[in-house]
């Protein structure tokens, strides 16, 4: 597993303390896993999503990740609609681990885009990670 | 045998180690009144021949022996058991060995359980089997709640009237305490399920029974697409898995779930249990399916082997969130029902089917013959219902007193079918048994 300088936390997207991310795409938001929860999986081997048209409240669980030795829920780090989820990854779902900020899950219309700003920064969230 | 792992010496040593002098110490936080202070009333222990002569009289007492010709299934069918499962299924390898716990080294019994698995996906026509639950009973509820999770937001189910009784009480036990609701669905005069009466969209899931209690073939295909159009899953659960030699699997007729009773495949009927739990379903829900899963591969020679798979479904790793409580398996009577299907190859299953259906339909006639009517019209495979002219208990009591059971009455688990009887027929009752039977219900 990878040390906490070792981890790729890029800038221009909000973190949760549940190891999501959320990226604004002009009017959508796209959503997937940091590289500390890709990490600490281990090799993903399946991922439930939702189905387009679905609502969620920030916090709600919208799908999981399987690997070979945990399960993981996915909780919503914005409230929206989905709108697409990426179906790449139902047959290649090891993309969440070689690249998990292009490995998008789901991409959802926000109901309320004020709560991106709610989001940790990069720097924030490599706090809560130093715990 | 000692049961009790732990030395005077050893416990000594641990009550020391926790401040305590006694186990009395130790047990002190239990309230005194749930706790036993009356030692257990228990006879002298007995030599073997002693104890060989008490279980023979017991077993002299018994309204049924060897001779008796039952004609009761309802969910517990008297079927012949091949030598060859009774042999295969004694052997230590099998019979001693424990749910494991250590999978892998267990190959043998990862083996025969994937066979099982196979053999029943086969029979029930559903794309994955899960390696067993406890019973027909609990694996019905199991679905439900399987259909449930699958739904989503929907908080109701329907399970026919025409379902074992006792299957749906054990349906009621488990969803009771649950927000989820059951909604029953009545059956129609010639004794199939009325889908018809209640919406059925708001459903997470339907469950038919075929062949109904009632021995009645229900019409899945066209359940099916009712159903399906409503938007709801497909559970279709049995009690006698040896009617789909002959009748169309449920996975044919469009069912998403398949559970029942495997009791039927060499396993003796012991009083009405253990039992054995079938379950399986169509490959998109397989992250859904309760219970354990063996899955085969190959080790890193290439060689073939098996494994537990998608265990993440499961208890010990998934905690709350698990597909079920239930992390275990009928093992060993997974394992018999697998030699039992293995023994009579799809041919032998097809012919006893054939063999019990037609026995079924000789003494539907020869009762009919002697002017009993059969109030549901539609068919059967080997049991039935029976309305007799006139009060039967008399012929019933003279069939007893040769030895011979016939039907089961209906008043307690029906009462809108008091007066009327559940006969079965398996390929174990002779044309004379039949016939003796409808010369009573002539006198």
């Amino acid at each position: 597993m990878k040390e906490l300088e070792e981890l790729h936390l890029p800038d221009g997207i909000g973190y949760t303390d549940d190891h999501e991310w959320a990226r604004i795409t002009g009017e959508t938001v796209r959503i997937g896993v940091s590289d500390y929860a890709q990490d600490q999986l281990g090799d993903i081997v399946f991922v439930e999503m939702p189905a387009i048209g679905d609502t969620f409240a920030k916090g709600d669980e919208f799908g999981t990740l399987e690997s070979v030795k945990a399960v993981s829920e996915l909780y919503m780090p914005m409230s929206g609609e989905v709108v697409a989820i990426n179906s790449d990854l139902l047959d290649s779902p090891e993309l969440i681990n070689q690249d998990p900020y292009g490995a998008w899950i789901i991409e959802i219309k926000p109901s309320a885009n004020s709560e991106y700003a709610q989001l940790r920064t990069a720097a924030a969230y490599l706090d809560l990670l130093k715990g | 045998m000692r049961y009790l792992p732990h030395t005077p010496e050893e416990i000594a040593a641990m009550l020391a180690t926790v401040g305590l002098t006694t186990l009395e110490d130790l047990f002190a936080a239990v309230p005194t009144d749930c706790r036993m202070t009356d030692p257990w009333p228990l006879p002298a222990a007995k030599s073997e021949w002693e104890l060989n002569d008490h279980l023979r009289h017991l077993a002299g007492t018994m309204g049924v022996n060897a001779d008796t010709k039952v004609l009761v299934g309802a969910g517990s069918y008297h079927h012949h058991i091949p030598e060859t499962v009774r042999s295969l299924a004694g052997r230590s390898e099998f019979l001693t060995a424990y749910t494991p716990y250590q999978p892998e080294m267990a190959q043998g019994t990862l083996q025969g359980i994937f066979e099982y698995q196979t053999l029943t996906a086969r029979l029930l026509g559903m794309d994955v089997v899960n390696a067993s639950m406890y019973d027909g009973a609990s694996a019905l509820a199991e679905a439900l709640l399987m259909g449930l999770r699958i739904a989503k937001k929907k908080t109701k189910v329907a399970v026919s009237k025409a379902i074992h009784p006792h299957y749906r009480a054990v349906v009621r036990a488990y969803l009771q305490p649950t927000a989820y609701e059951v909604v029953e669905l009545d059956y129609q005069e010639n004794g199939r399920t009325d889908l018809s009466g209640v919406d059925l969209s708001d459903m997470a899931a339907v469950a038919l029974q075929s062949p109904n209690f009632f021995g009645v073939i229900e019409d899945l295909e066209s359940a099916s697409a009712t159903i399906h159009a409503a938007g709801c899953l497909m559970i279709a659960c049995f009690t006698e898995p040896l009617a789909y030699g002959l009748l169309k699997n449920p996975g044919q007729c469009g069912a998403d779930i398949v559970c029942g009773e495997g009791q039927s495949f060499g396993i003796a009927r012991s009083f009405g249990g253990p039992g054995l739990g079938m379950f399986g379903c169509r490959e998109p829900f397989t992250r859904n399916l309760p219970g354990r899963l063996v899955g085969e591969t190959k080790d890193l020679e290439g060689r073939r082997g098996y494994v537990l798979t998608l265990a993440t479904r499961e208890q010990h790793i998934r905690r709350e969130k698990a597909t079920s409580n239930i992390c275990s398996n009928q093992g060993i009577c997974a394992m018999t029902a697998g030699m039992y299907m293995a023994s009579l190859g799809g041919t032998g299953i097809r012919q006893l089917a054939r063999l019990n259906y037609d026995k079924t339909q000789y003494l539907k006639d020869a009762l009919v013959g002697a002017g009993a009517r059969i109030p549901f019209a539609s068919p059967v495979f080997n049991e039935f219902v029976v309305e007799f002219s006139q009060d039967f208990r008399p012929a019933r009591e003279r069939l007893l007193a040769k030895n011979i059971v016939a039907g089961l009455e209906l008043d307690a688990l029906y009462p809108q079918l008091a007066g009327r009887y559940l006969f079965c027929v398996t390929e174990t009752i002779g044309k004379d048994t039949m016939d003796t039977i409808a010369a009573e219900v002539r006198a």
